[in-house]
């Protein structure tokens, strides 16, 4: 599984660093996401999935490889 | 405008029910009934507002997110249609500066990463000791003096005010005067006039503290923006109604979750035990989610215009169409939240829509978050004995301001 995120929709509200914070960080002058992990292992998915469900700008999708 | 009589021609809607909707007294905790059954039966629905316009009501929860992330509908409140929540509002949008409160992508994305920095995650959770600190001495003080006492003197209001006035950079000394101000200019029970005065008030005292920050920063909010404006990021006005935004959506919003949320917490005590008893952060997380969802305190509407027709639920929202979406009724749509009526703790509350939705979701839920989890997971352990001092029958519901909350909440220990 790969983790996509689409930065100009990005809003930087950081709900994907609440849900999956060893996926995703924060750029510290605007707060906007940083993909750490492009392909996380199982055991993070469950995070992503969350990450990809309350991300207010769906800008995160996880796709099938 | 349409003809609203029933019946009044062959193919004319029936009666267009007024909004926002009357609450239940009895039951002042749920959404206004008549939302239900709109949310089964039309759940796009045409409801008539304070100017008689008929913007469309969204009330389920899937329709909300996939209309509050569509780039045809928008937030621009210039626009001539554009289903204002009062006649304040209205008179004041073609003066109000571009904000992120009421413009789209791309002027939006960029006013918006222009004011994140403060609120990012690992920022606001460093705050957590202070926030922690600051309430537990506002309990001290409660429990040293009078009980019963008013919880929204003694903490729910003086809290949010502590922690945004520290994090802006504006003198706590001066929270009288910007509660006040604050309130009234989001009273819709107040004359257009009357709310202009309280924003007015607040936008000079915001622009005479930002002058003070450009001459002499410091380690706050407000001086951060200070240099964006002299880097030419940010116009000096832009960071003004910023400021002024930000210290209004501050308090009275977190003041309001504490109160309402101790309210219902007192009136579900098998609810309460569970947080009382719970050291663990992720419950404790859960529970202020859920709090949020059962409460959904934002109960005017969030308000859009369609910049294109859109079809939805085998209906066309037509261009110039006013939208409005309750976030109540998402909030306690059965299809997202099972037994939505109940206040659950421990179920999976987090996809709520009490934040809104989209790339205008509230830019400070994770601090309101961080202090509604402070507050709810230390005020019940330490005064565990805490109970109602009136009857709820007998609160003062605030039913016209932006949240919908009581005016005073007296507790005993």
């Amino acid at each position: 599984m790969r983790v996509e995120l689409d930065e100009p929709k990005c809003v930087a509200s950081g709900q994907c660093v609440m849900a999956s914070p060893e996926v995703f960080d924060q750029r510290e002058d605007d707060g906007v996401a940083i993909l750490l992990e492009e392909r996380p292992g199982e055991e993070l998915l469950d995070g992503v999935r969350e990450a990809v469900a309350i991300c207010p700008a769906a800008a995160i999708r996880l796709v099938e490889e | 405008m349409a003809d609203t009589l029933a019946g009044a021609t062959p193919d004319a809607a029936p009666e267009v029910p007024e909004y926002p909707m009357p609450r239940d007294l009895r039951c002042p905790l749920a959404p206004p009934p008549a939302l239900e059954p709109l949310r089964d039966e039309q759940p796009i629905a045409k409801v008539r507002i304070w100017n008689g316009s008929t913007p469309w009501l969204i009330t389920r929860h899937a329709d909300q997110r996939a209309l509050l992330t569509d780039p045809r509908v928008s937030n621009d409140d210039h626009e001539p249609d554009f289903p204002h929540v009062n006649a304040h509002r209205a008179a004041i949008a073609p003066h109000t500066p571009k904000l992120i409160t009421n413009t789209d992508a791309p002027e939006h994305t960029r006013l918006r990463r222009s004011v994140n920095a403060p609120f990012l995650v690992k920022r606001i959770e460093a705050m957590r000791p202070a926030i922690q600190k600051t309430v537990d001495d506002l309990i001290d003080t409660m429990l040293a003096g009078p009980n019963p006492a008013d919880l929204l003197t003694a903490l729910a209001l003086p809290l949010p005010s502590l922690v945004i006035a520290d994090l802006l950079g504006v003198p706590y000394k001066d929270h009288g005067f910007f509660q006040e101000n604050s309130n009234r200019a989001l009273d819709s029970s107040l004359t257009a006039e009357e709310a202009s005065a309280a924003s007015r008030a607040l936008g000079q005292y915001m622009d005479t503290l930002f002058r003070e920050k450009l001459d002499n920063p410091g380690d706050d909010v407000l001086s951060e923006m200070a240099g964006r404006v002299k880097a030419g990021e940010m116009a000096h006005q832009e960071a003004v109604n910023m400021g002024v935004a930000m210290l209004i959506a501050g308090h009275e919003t977190t003041a309001t979750m504490i109160s309402l949320g101790t309210l219902a917490l007192l009136q579900h005590p098998d609810q309460l035990a569970l947080l009382r008893e719970s050291d663990d952060p992720k419950f404790i997380a859960g529970a202020v989610e859920e709090l949020l969802r059962y409460l959904s305190i934002v109960h005017s509407g969030l308000r859009r215009v369609a910049k294109e027709d859109i079809e939805i639920g085998g209906q066309v929202i037509r261009e110039g169409d006013g939208i409005l979406f309750d976030l109540h009724a998402a909030n306690w749509d059965p299809q997202a939240f099972p037994e939505s009526e109940r206040l659950d703790l421990s179920r999976p509350a987090r996809q709520h829509n009490a934040f809104g939705y989209g790339p205008h979701q509230c830019l400070g839920q994770n601090l309101a978050r961080l202090e509604l989890q402070v507050v709810y997971g230390t005020l019940y352990k330490r005064v565990p004995t805490l109970s109602l001092a009136a009857p709820i029958e007998q609160l003062p519901f605030n039913h016209t301001g932006t949240t919908y909350g009581v005016k005073c909440l007296p507790v005993r220990w």
